[in-house]
This record gives C-alpha cells, structure tokens and sequence, in this order.
C-alpha cells in the first residue's frame, strides 16, 4: 500500500528523516512511534505530500507519490490531527462531507454518509450534524476529525498523535474506537504517536524511530522480547517489559475451562496485565472469568500466568 | 419584547435623523434664524442637501470600493508564498502612511492631479487603503493552522482553502478594516470640497470662509450623521457574519478565539 524507499528530508540542513525504507501492507495497523523530534510527524506528512521528501521513492499503491497530484493523492487517504483541526466556521455535518463534496458525491450519499459516520463514532446525527465545533468537548471534537478522516472512504488513513490532547478516558474509548474500526474495515492505518502503550495496545506493527532512523520494526511482541537496541528497550520502560507483554495477551488462552474460583468474574477478553492486577489487587490467586454475556466459562490462576512462556 | 428591542436600535433613529436633516434642511430655517440673528441666509441654499449628499456618498463609494479591491487583493497576495517577500516592505509602506493625515494627502494630491473630483477620489483611495490591507493581512493570519493545515490534508487546492477557509474566517477583521476606512473617508471626503469637488464639505467650506457659522454646523451636522448611521450598519453586517461564533454554546467558556475588530 505504502512503501518508503531509502527516503531522507532535511529541513535547513538538519536531517529529520534519514534513509528510511518501509513496507506497509494492505490492512497493516503501523504505529510510527520515538521521542519527539525522531521524525515520525515528517515521515507521516511525506506520505501525504503535506512535506516533500528530498531523496529516496515513496510509493503510493505502487506508484511514486509525486505522480499523483497533491490534492488528489489526500483525497484517497484520510488525514487525522492532535490539534484536530476542525473548520471552526463549518458544522460538523459540513466538516465531515468536506472530503466526499471534494470527490463530487451526490448531496443524498453525502448526507447518509455523515449519518453513517456520526453513528460509527457514537454521535447521535440529529443531535451533533448541526453543532460547531466549539460547541462540542474534546473528545467529541476528536471523534468528528476521526468521522472526517473516514468520511471519503480513503484507501489509507494517516493519523498524528489523533488523541495526543484527550484526557485518558476519553483517549481510551477513542483507541477502543479506532481499534473497532480497523477491526471491521480491514483500513491500512498508519499512525504516529509517542505514546508506547498506545502503539502496544493498537498496532499490529510497530516502527521506532530515532533521529530521522529506524531503530526497529516490528510486531508489538517482537519490539518487547527482542528489543534490537538499549534505545529500544529503554523508549519502552526496561522496568514494566514484563508487564507490558502481558498486555498483548488476553485471558482466554490461559482459561481453565470448568475450574471455578470465588469473586467477580473478569471477561475473557480482558489482557493478562489486567487478570494479574486484579487478582493482585485482591489478593486472590485464582480470579473466575466469564464470556461476553457474563456466563462463567472457567478461572485463572496467577500462576499460570506467571509460569515462564516459550 | 420585540418592540422594545426596536425602540432600543438605534440605527433606524440614527437613520431618521439622517434623512431629517437631508430632506428636512429648509424646515430648520426659522431654529437657525434665532440661533444666529445677525446672519442674513442662516440656511446654506447654494445647493441642496440631498444633492450635497449624494455627491459625497459617491465619492465614499467609489474611493472605498477601489480601495477595498485593491486592498484585500494586496492583503491576500502578501500571506500567499509567492508574496511573503513584499510582506516586509509592505508593513514599512502602511506604518508610514498610517502617519499621513489625511488633509496633507489631499494636499499632496492637488497640485499634482489637478482641482475637481479625481484628485479627491484617489487621494481617499489611497488613504482608505492602508487600514483594509493591514486588517486583511491581520484576518488571514488569524486563520488557525490547524484548520489550514487539516484542510490541506484533505486535499483542498490553496485556491480552495483561501475561499472556503481564510476569506471567510477572516471576514470579520477585513470587514471591520472596510469599516474603518469607509469611516474616515466619509469625515475626509469633507475635506474634498477644498478641492473642488462637491461634497457635504462645501457649505463647511463656504461657512468658514464666510464667517457663517450656520452652515459650518449644517454640513458638521449631516456628515457625523452620515458617519453614525454608516457605522451601525457595518455593525450590523459584522453581528451577521459573526452569528456561528455566537450560537448557544454546551459550555460557557467558547473555545472560538475572538479577533479584535478594530486595526
């Protein structure tokens, strides 16, 4: 879908992507994630020509970017922002139909479209399609720049630290959102962020970055076991590796089907990380877990959790 | 409630009066004969009202809608990039003649141009041209970048985003940058008549002139009322514009930035 050959970008002489290469799959979920300053807002900013890079290819579905007109190469890839940069004089509904008025969609798709994007983002349409932007909160406003960068159904969708400035509640439901979304649509995302475990807990794929280089790529599970440098190991917290990776891991395959324990029962979904907390912060060695619709399916027990794993 | 609303707008009062005094100017003659007895003609009758007023109102028109032409056009060329380098010059240009009092331009203007209404016109084009393209530089770049730059990202073309996006959001301070310069040109299009052109400036003019302080209060009388009525209305127009910033908010602190209307 995308791919970076050997692309580099300076800005005044100073180097900010240097010599990345990068292939991205269909329906790949590629976090680009490093300390500010490593060049993953410049490397996202490339794909859509927002920023020019200065040597190597960047392919777009495999042709060079720089084949496409600007404004029709953004067409076809949704674009989401910290600052979300909604239109503050257009209403949400307008916001939303910016991209498919671009395309030249018929008024009708347009309007079910925002009804269908409102609904998918858990805004009522009737209540929101006519509000401003100011007149909603944060995490409203994230949801509508997130509806926006869907709106035009686009092949790939670039998101930069999307939910940056959201409070951690809020942030939470938009990652369980975005992970939904990604889930369903099977969208190729690639996403920017500082946050390690946002990356952990969305990507399928994860690529860090260091000054303008790629320190390592790979899945989430790679990136905690193998750290391929001390930055690595470091940029993810040495201290809770441990802990992080049993956050990629959920209760269901430790389940011991028909074991019972005492308690409120935890849902088989939830992560390993969670099942240890919990029983820890109980005091527990054993936690009862229940399916979807709460029927008990079995127990846990700490030790599994903890015994080592190849 | 309604009513009260409309007792309370004082632009149709303000309008009245205006057209009182345009209209009504002869009707004042026995007021003006008590006022000042030891004048002969204590109403200036050498031309009419309506006349003197509609011969300064085409001078403000045409001065100011070339002035707004050119001035937002030279407002939108230096924010674009293929202007920034003029932006420097530009600002040394407006603060200069921000200095300028509007009498000495029209002094300057006369010898060169010639006596009647041309000189009268450019001179208050030009004076009327440095308050717009200050404000529409000031109201472009009040634009957010997020919103720029998220327009961009959409794909809109740089022509598409300045006419959808800048002008728009902009409007308010270009507005009110028009505002004030139809404002001074209507108080400097008085001083046309010294000139030569016709004006409400004229029975100014001749009052001075003639020691008739009458007339001097009649023209004074009808330009600030000109001024007032043509400032409640460009008000108006900006309450307009404004009217998304002021829909009902969920929380009282509005997160809109609010741009200062005056340069």
């Amino acid at each position: 879908m995308i791919a970076f050959e050997h692309v580099g970008k300076a800005y005044d002489g100073r180097v900010a992507v240097d010599d990345v290469s990068l292939s991205i799959a269909q329906g790949e979920f590629v976090a680009v994630i490093g300390p500010s300053g490593s060049g993953k807002s410049t490397m996202l900013r490339m794909v859509n020509r927002l920023v020019e890079h200065d040597s190597g290819r960047i392919l777009f579905a495999g042709d060079e970017i720089r084949s496409f007109k600007p404004e029709a190469l953004r067409l076809r890839m949704g674009y989401a922002i910290q600052s979300i940069g909604l239109i503050p004089h257009w209403t949400v509904e307008q916001n939303i139909a910016a991209v498919p008025e671009l395309l030249g969609w018929p008024p009708p798709r347009v309007r079910d479209r925002v009804a269908e994007l409102l609904e998918l983002l858990h805004l009522a349409p009737d209540a929101y399609r006519r509000r401003y932007p100011h007149q909603l909160s944060g995490g409203q406003q994230q949801r509508v720049g997130v509806a926006r960068a869907l709106a035009g159904d686009p092949a790939i969708l670039l998101m930069d630290e999307p939910f940056g400035s959201l409070d951690p509640v809020t942030r939470d439901s938009l990652q369980q959102e975005i992970a939904r979304i990604h889930k369903s649509s099977g969208k190729t995302i690639l996403f920017v962020t500082h946050d390690i475990d946002e990356a952990l807990r969305l990507a399928t794929r994860i690529v860090l970055l260091d000054r303008g280089r790629v320190v390592q790529d790979g899945t989430p599970r790679e990136i905690l076991a193998r750290p391929a440098a001390d930055f690595v190991s470091e940029f993810v917290g040495r201290g809770d590796i441990g802990i992080k990776l049993l956050g990629l891991d959920t209760v269901s395959g430790l389940v011991r089907h028909g074991d019972s324990a005492a308690g409120e029962p935890i849902p088989i979904s939830a992560s390993l990380r969670e099942a240890l907390s919990i029983a820890i912060a109980r005091g527990v060695d054993r936690l009862p877990v229940a399916d979807e619709q709460g029927r008990p399916v079995g127990a846990i027990a700490v030790g599994d959790i903890t015994k080592p794993r190849p | 409630m309604k009513a009260k609303r409309l007792v309370r707008d004082p632009l149709p009062w303000f309008t009245a009066l205006l057209v009182f005094f345009v209209f009504g100017m002869d009707a004042l003659q026995p007021i003006f004969a008590a006022a000042f007895p030891e004048l002969a003609r204590p109403v200036f009758t050498q031309d009419s009202f309506p006349a003197l007023t509609a011969a300064h109102l085409e001078l403000v028109a045409i001065s100011s809608a070339a002035a707004t032409l050119f001035g937002v056009g030279i407002g939108i060329f230096v924010t674009r990039a293929s202007g920034l380098e003029f932006r420097p010059m530009l600002e040394r240009v407006v603060a200069i003649g921000q200095t300028f009092p509007p009498v000495a331009v029209l002094a300057v203007a006369a010898p060169v141009l010639g006596f009647g209404e041309r000189p009268a016109l450019i001179a208050l084009a030009l004076y009327g041209l440095l308050p717009i393209v200050q404000n529409t530089v000031a109201g472009i770049e009040s634009v957010p970048g997020s919103a720029r730059e998220a327009a961009a990202g959409l794909g809109m073309s740089a022509a598409r985003i300045l006419r959808r996006i800048e002008l728009p959001l902009a409007m308010p301070v270009i507005i009110a940058g028009i505002r004030t310069s139809v404002i001074i040109n209507i108080g400097t299009a008085a001083l046309a008549s010294t000139v030569g052109a016709r004006s409400l400036g004229t029975p100014i003019i001749v009052g001075l002139a003639g020691f008739n302080t009458a007339y001097v209060i009649q023209g004074a009388i009808v330009v600030g009322l000109l001024a007032i009525v043509v400032d409640l209305g460009f008000d108006r127009l900006l309450r307009f514009l404004d009217r998304w910033r002021e829909s009902e908010t969920r929380d009282s602190s509005s997160r809109a930035a609010r741009v200062p209307h005056t340069p």
